[in-house]
């Protein structure tokens, strides 16, 4: 598995994809993704969140499979059915969310499944002990290598991924934002060893977020954008500007009607929000009648500082008052009874009891109300519920229907309609619109955009840059646990949100 | 992070202090890794109980019959125990092992009366048939996705149905087995008896493999991450298969070494042991949610277990008490456990964040 040898003529791409499609159910991931990586080279994967790039890395990677398309490597046409195959073809990724076995020793975790054997076919402790202390001082890090996975930051779980990585000797190497949550010495650390690797012969791919790097580390750079291949470029022909302009490149239509609503008093407010290792000093409004959006990238702190909000989570330091009151943390009964209402990212698990019946649903909020000596009646239920299942036109042929069965749009329409039955003053709603269709999207805009008229405030978190630009009043960007900006409607473009969310701190430092 | 961030990483002294514990002789090493176990913990309350009812009442250790007894009763739990831990460090559990310790059971004497087979080939038997049994777990888990606490509940209603309907109301008696077989159940060697011999041997068997074979390493990575181990690449579903398919072969031989020790089997034989060998984990140090956990621990807990049933009723503690002590001895672990995993995740957390 040595990282030159290949038997395919000079200039054979070592990673070539072409038209590849991909969908889950009805949401299409990709459409036509193309991506050609070269050995001895690095080549960027830029794209907005959902463009594709994670989908196209895990079908390389052997975690899903291609509906379509071809699959390359160095000429010859593959097809992986596990992991396992990816890995004896030569290929190392290393995942945005590292992949470690916690109760399991450093070393352990950079040689599972391939230990070295003594010859009495034990594992062989003491050369793998070497050989990761070996790995480390390579690559510069003191690690003691028999500590457990455990406990480790994200930076140091992301220098083990690489070092098993190298281990593995893989000649192409596939980095998903390995960056994110590395320091600045730690990031000019990994280039170096990115460097090293390329000039050994190896094909690398890494996908970042932050330009300054792609321009500092990368030879070619890919633009995906809703899962399609946009453009190819060198990087020494071109420039951050028409990066961004490839990465958004649509038109923000007038898709989301949010009609302007006036603006009351201050409903909400925040005020140096702490979170070790999530979030610090976010402080911020959001008034009556206002739609503020939470813009900013996949694992930027966005849902983190909702669910502190809502005392789901806690918080080190900091503040949340409504109508001026404060609210305590870590009790989201206290934050309900304030007038909030939450509806999570993730309705099927955390905003619905998807096994039981829309009534039920809608009523569980409000049930303390409703029942009757401690009892709670269907019929009750069903008188609670009706109105507001109306209201929101959710299309159930009966409040007695199970909420599993219904269309995701209807799903989180029985979600609004659950928190609704509270009377909230604010609404926090983490990705209004993920799984939905077209259609149905426009619609939840649409109420959301009413109940905004009527005076509530909304706190809307959302990954879909036009949703956040046509909805949203105000954007406030998230960028590696910070508010790096807060912009007006009317000053809000793509280009002035991407790049607030992808101002590393580094840049600031 | 910005704290953590903010000092250097790479000072000499934060290296120094990172590596440290690499850096220490290997003897002082291991020492410090044993005294820090939780192995030794129980094992010294094991001593404390077995030093509290000696001196109660001092034939409790120091007669011929009792220092048998003391190692012989464990044994077959032991057995279940080292099957038991396998499954649960996947993070899986196995309930069916008391139904299929029952059925070879009857199975074994069976087989003596009808088909008079050797005494090596009538083990042999028991051990094949509690392997293809545990395969049926392993199937229905690492392929119908269902947790396996339902699908080893299943089973153990399932096989202990087909005891109940085969055996009826009879009973194997010590006559229907050869006085060979059954003195495997009450021999000595060397003052140890036989059957102890036997688990001690698959313990240390199943020990080894845990920590010296591949496949026993990928078991621990299975059961702290499964996600994890897809991802790399591990073929779960055969480490899970397996995994199933000793603790039942290790049921199977439980249930032969039953037949030989008590000499009268019953339909109900080893009703509840499941329990008893889940427990005897627990108490152990093997994580419920699997990743971690020894063999060794699981073997002292089910030495404790019983030695706690036979130590208490001496010591004067009524019927009750001696159930609540065992209850409260597996939440304690399990308190214990919980208190302990934090306090290393936050000391690990802390030693990172301060270099």
């Amino acid at each position: 598995m040595a990282a030159t040898a290949s038997d395919a003529p000079a200039g054979t791409p070592t990673l070539e994809l072409r038209d590849v499609a991909k969908s889950f159910g009805p949401v299409v991931a990709l459409s036509s993704a193309s991506l050609s990586v070269d050995a001895g080279s690095i080549h960027a994967l830029v794209g907005e969140n959902g463009a594709g790039k994670s989908t196209l890395i895990k079908i390389v990677a052997g975690v899903h499979r291609r509906d379509s398309g071809d699959f390359l490597l160095d000429g010859i046409h593959v097809d992986f059915g596990s992991t396992s195959d990816s890995k004896a073809a030569g290929i190392a990724v290393i995942y945005q969310e590292p992949t470690l076995f916690p109760d399991l020793s450093v070393t352990e975790n950079i040689f599972m499944g391939r230990q070295p054997l003594t010859r009495g076919r034990r594992v062989d402790r003491a050369a793998m002990h070497t050989e990761a202390t070996a790995l480390f001082s390579r690559l510069g890090v003191a690690l003691d290598p028999r500590r457990p996975a455990q406990g480790l930051s994200i930076a140091d779980q992301q220098i083990i991924e690489i070092a098993k990585a190298i281990s593995l000797d893989a000649r192409l190497l596939i980095m998903d934002e390995p960056t994110a949550a590395l320091s600045g010495v730690e990031v000019d650390r990994l280039f170096a060893v990115a460097r090293s690797l390329r000039d050994e012969g190896r094909a690398l791919v890494f996908i970042s977020h932050r330009f300054d790097e792609v321009f500092a580390l990368c030879d070619t750079v890919t633009v995906m954008r809703d899962g399609e291949y946009v453009a190819t470029k060198p990087v020494a022909e071109t420039d951050e500007d028409e990066i961004v302009a490839l990465m958004v490149g649509r038109e923000v239509g007038d898709l989301f009607p949010k009609t302007p609503a006036t603006v009351g008093e201050v409903v909400l407010e925040v005020e140096g929000l702490d979170a070790v290792g999530q979030f610090h000093d976010v402080s911020f409004q959001v008034r009556e009648g206002e739609i503020v959006g939470l813009a900013g990238l996949v694992g930027a702190g966005r849902s983190e500082i909702a669910r502190a909000v809502f005392g789901v989570d806690g918080y080190e330091r900091g503040t949340v008052t409504m109508h001026g009151r404060p609210v305590p943390p870590s009790n989201p009964r206290a934050a309900i009874a304030a007038g909030m209402a939450f509806i999570p990212e993730d309705r099927r698990k955390q905003g619905l009891v998807t096994d039981a019946s829309v009534a039920r649903n809608v009523a569980g909020v409000i049930r303390g109300g409703l029942s009757r000596l401690g009892i709670l009646t269907e019929g009750a239920e069903n008188r609670a519920a009706s109105p507001w299942a109306q209201r929101l036109a959710v299309k159930t042929g009966a409040l007695d229907m199970n909420a599993a069965t219904m269309s995701g749009g209807n799903q989180q329409k029985v979600v609004i309609a659950k928190w609704l039955a509270t009377n909230p003053k604010l609404l926090i709603i983490d990705e209004p619109t993920r799984g939905i269709d077209v259609g149905t999207k426009s619609e939840v805009h649409r109420l959301l955009s009413e109940l905004a008229g009527q005076g509530l405030a909304i706190l809307m978190i959302s990954s879909e840059l036009p949703e956040v630009l046509g909805m949203a009043d105000r954007v406030l960007v998230v960028c590696e646990g910070r508010l790096t900006a807060d912009i007006a409607r009317d000053d809000a473009t793509p280009e002035s949100v991407m790049r607030a969310a992808t101002t590393s701190l580094e840049a600031q430092r | 992070m910005s704290a953590a961030q903010s000092t250097e990483p790479s000072t000499p002294d934060a290296v120094e202090r990172l590596v440290e514990p690499s850096r220490q002789p290997r003897g002082r090493r291991i020492l410090t890794t044993v005294l820090r176990s939780r192995e030794l913990a129980i094992l010294i309350v094991l001593l404390l109980v077995i030093a509290a009812a000696t001196l109660t009442t001092p034939s409790f250790l120091f007669s011929s019959n009792s220092w048998r007894d003391l190692l012989l009763t464990p044994s077959i739990l032991l057995l279940l125990a080292a099957g038991q831990a396998v499954v649960v460090i996947t993070r899986n559990v196995d309930l069916s092992v008391g139904s299929v310790l029952g059925l070879t059971a009857y199975l074994t004497g069976r087989l003596f009366i009808d088909t008079g087979l050797p005494v090596v080939a009538v083990i042999l038997a028991g051990l094949v048939v509690g392997m293809l049994l545990g395969l049926v777990n392993g199937v229905l888990v690492a392929f119908g996705r269902v947790p396996a606490l339902v699908i080893t509940l299943g089973t153990l209603y399932i096989y202990r149905g087909v005891v109940l309907t085969w055996a009826g109301s009879d009973r194997i008696n010590a006559d229907d087995m050869p006085r060979s077989f059954l003195r495997l159940g009450t021999a000595s060697i060397l003052s140890i008896p036989v059957l102890t011999i036997i688990a001690l041997v698959v313990l240390v068997g199943v020990g080894y493999y845990l920590y010296s074979a591949r496949g026993g390493r990928e078991l621990y990575a299975i059961g702290s991450d499964p996600d994890a181990a897809v991802l790399y690449g591990l073929d779960v579903r055969r480490r899970v298969l397996a995994a199933f398919a000793l603790s039942g072969a290790l049921a199977g031989l439980a249930g032969v070494l039953f037949a030989a020790r008590y000499g009268t089997v019953s339909s109900g034989a080893g009703t509840g042991i499941e329990l008893q060998a889940v427990a005897a984990v627990v108490i152990g140090g093997v994580a419920i949610f699997g990743g971690s956990g020894t063999v060794w621990g699981a073997a002292i807990g089910a030495f404790l277990l019983v030695t706690i049933n036979r130590a208490l009723p001496i010591v004067g503690i009524p019927d009750f008490w001696q159930r609540a002590v065992v209850g409260g001895l597996i939440i304690g672990a399990i308190v214990l456990d919980r208190v302990l995993a934090n306090r290393t995740a936050r000391k690990l957390t802390e030693a990172r964040e301060d270099a």
